[in-house]
């Protein structure tokens, strides 16, 4: 049936926001193409958990529910995911690219036989003329990334190994409530029937999992500094005027390469994308993968020794000079002129 | 306990941290010739797992599987001189322009090939793509249970391996069965640097691509000593299904590529001096985007 397929992640009783993120992605490709918006949501005690998923305008809802299913493993939740898929036949299907999506949805690929482009950061309908074939195929999946090294956007398409899948990374698409109390058919899927016992053979031991204390995605403020930073004292620098400016430090991908800060405070096309009040990029090169994950900031300024730094054109205020001189002076300015 | 037979998969990518403008084809595609490679460094860290392996069990071989054109031959080298026991390489022009879903199936055709073994491990995710797709693929195509982001190995013993993964949020102890395929996170240990002794018996290792193009010392050491001969296997040595591998085993095609070019607005632009900076912390204060 032609439908666009959201694979919903759940832990505890609470949908993932990368999964509701995509659920309104999934709801305008669904408009776009004139078909339904389908999910699956497989967990432990999943009573009500449609209240979470149908606001989005979800059709129909496919329905795992087994003490079995949680914590996330690969093989029980690909072969319900791979039996909701054969039986439905989506045209799309789109995952969260998380540490589960990331397991999960190329296993099921290659169950599937199927194409799937990682961390898009726009997913879009269009057609595309095979030359060989001669032949026009309509309403096609878009998946659009940045790719090698930044300087490219590489629409990726698949017109003959369906269905079409993509993963995509939390927070570039936005959440939005369709209706309310919209209304929901709901499938269960009959767990026992399709899980044999050596779909458990991978055991989990002992599990520690936190909310990062790092909130990126809703700070109004973000100071964030690349590889140009230098040195990690300099990158203490940022983080003193991040906090005084009641900010979130964050970096490029080459600054958490280079070991200036934490893995999770990377922002861009594989880290986090951030919409911002404001946007102060310090020695930040500006290569598409990091400007795809926070152009959309209200106003940026960009710090850096190089005019001709790509990032300067998106920048409301270009600074020429070295983060050394030029952010102690913000900080003592801010201080003087605070109220 | 018992050794293990671990099959190591490594790619040798561009190097994707420094890219000119000339790297790309118009067709979109990756044009390789222009770029330096390197080791993925996710796949050194497998590596690594893999020879912290053969420390801790006595008898333990690893061999070290690539895919990719003949240069890929350092991927080989550079494997035995930091301590792997063998080097295969898949190389064949009909491989070309793969995606993830070709590759892992070329990959598990190999694999196949190499059985039996215990443990196949990878790099979580190489550099030219980000995508950590062929490592869940390869273990679907060979039907073995997956551990993906592993950062180390807490406890092995006869029957099943014990592992610490990475998760965005946090860890997770698992314990799977053997066989099995593991993706390494680049979070775990840095690979060993290579060892001189591998390096003087290994330095003169060239894949059957490379030999034709040696003078007569060069091959007459390889008569002398076969083991320094890499193999090269081709579509026919791993009975692969030509529908299946390159480009037309790959469902994903680029449509279109585009050039990036930013849009420049009106900045303001400033230097360094106290009072441009005071001007502009001024403006923000009054537009109440900060303070």
């Amino acid at each position: 049936m032609k439908s666009v397929m959201v694979y919903c992640e759940v832990e505890n009783q609470k949908v993932a926001d990368i999964s509701q993120e995509l659920l309104s992605a999934g709801k305008r490709l669904a408009q776009k193409l004139g078909c339904p918006l389908e999910a699956m949501v497989f967990g432990s005690s999943l009573n009500g958990i449609e209240n979470q998923i149908a606001p989005f305008g979800v059709d129909r809802l496919f329905i795992g529910n087994s003490m079995r299913l949680e914590p996330y493993r690969t093989l029980p939740h690909a072969a319900l995911a791979s039996s909701v898929l054969k039986e439905e036949d989506p045209q799309i299907v789109l995952f969260g690219a998380t540490s589960v999506g990331r397991d999960l949805a190329p296993r099921l690929a290659s169950v599937l036989n199927c194409g799937l482009t990682a961390d898009c950061t726009i997913l879009d309908i269009g057609d595309h003329f095979v030359k060989k074939e001669k032949k026009e195929y309509k309403d096609l999946l878009y998946a659009i990334r940045p790719a090698f090294g930044g300087s490219i956007m590489a629409n990726i398409i698949n017109w003959d190994m369906h269905p079409q899948m993509a993963t995509v990374r939390e927070g570039v698409m936005k959440k939005e409530i369709f209706e309310e109390h919209y209304s929901t058919e709901i499938v269960e899927v009959d767990v026992n029937a399709i899980l044999k016992d050596e779909d458990f053979v991978v055991k989990i031991i002992d599990r520690q999992i936190k909310e990062s204390g790092v909130n990126l995605k809703d700070a109004p403020i973000i100071v964030a500094g690349g590889y140009g930073v230098g040195s990690k004292d300099n990158f203490d620098l940022l983080v003193e005027l991040a906090q005084l400016l009641g900010g979130e430090v964050g970096g490029s991908r080459a600054a958490v390469d280079a070991g200036f800060i934490e893995h999770n405070r990377q922002i861009g096309q594989t880290g986090t994308t951030v919409r911002p009040k404001l946007y102060i990029a310090a020695g930040i090169s500006g290569a598409i993968q990091h400007t795809a994950g926070m152009q959309d900031a209200s106003m940026i300024i960009s710090i850096n020794n190089d005019p001709d730094a790509p990032i300067n054109k998106i920048a409301d205020y270009v600074i020429n000079g070295d983060i050394a001189v030029v952010v102690p002076k913000m900080i003592k300015y801010y201080k003087q002129n605070a109220k | 306990m018992k050794s293990l037979k671990i099959v190591v998969l490594a790619k040798q990518v561009p190097d994707t941290r420094h890219v000119g403008p000339d790297a790309m084809k118009p067709d979109g595609t990756v044009n390789r010739g222009k770029l330096a490679t390197v080791f993925n460094p996710d796949d050194l860290h497998a590596l690594e797992l893999a020879l912290n392996l053969k420390d801790r069990i006595p008898g333990t071989e690893i061999t070290i599987l690539t895919m990719g054109p003949p240069k890929a031959a350092d991927i080989i080298r550079e494997g035995y001189y930091r301590g792997v026991d063998f080097g295969v390489m898949i190389s064949d022009r009909r491989f070309g322009g793969a995606d993830t879903l070709a590759t892992s199936y070329t990959l598990a055709k190999g694999i196949e090939k190499l059985a039996p073994f215990d443990l196949i491990l990878g790099g979580r995710q190489a550099i030219d793509g980000d995508t950590a797709q062929v490592g869940p693929q390869c273990a679907d195509k060979l039907n073995l249970p997956q551990v993906t982001y592993v950062e180390e190995v807490l406890e092995i013993n006869d029957t099943e391996i014990i592992v610490r993964r990475r998760l965005e949020k946090g860890i997770e102890i698992v314990s799977a069965p053997f066989p099995c395929l593991m993706t390494v996170h680049g979070s775990s240990p840095n690979c060993r640097s290579r060892h001189a002794k591998n390096v003087m018996k290994y330095k003169y290792a060239r894949s059957k691509t490379e030999l034709r193009s040696e003078d007569e010392f060069m091959i007459d050491l390889h008569t002398k000593r076969p083991h320094l001969t890499i193999p090269e296997w081709s579509v026919e040595d791993i009975e692969a299904d030509l529908n299946k591998i390159g480009l037309s085993g790959s469902p994903t095609k680029v449509k279109s590529v585009e050039n990036i070019i930013l849009t420049a607005s009106e900045a303001k632009l400033l230097n360094d001096s106290d009072a441009d900076i005071e001007m502009m912390i001024k403006e923000l204060i009054e537009h109440h985007t900060i303070g």
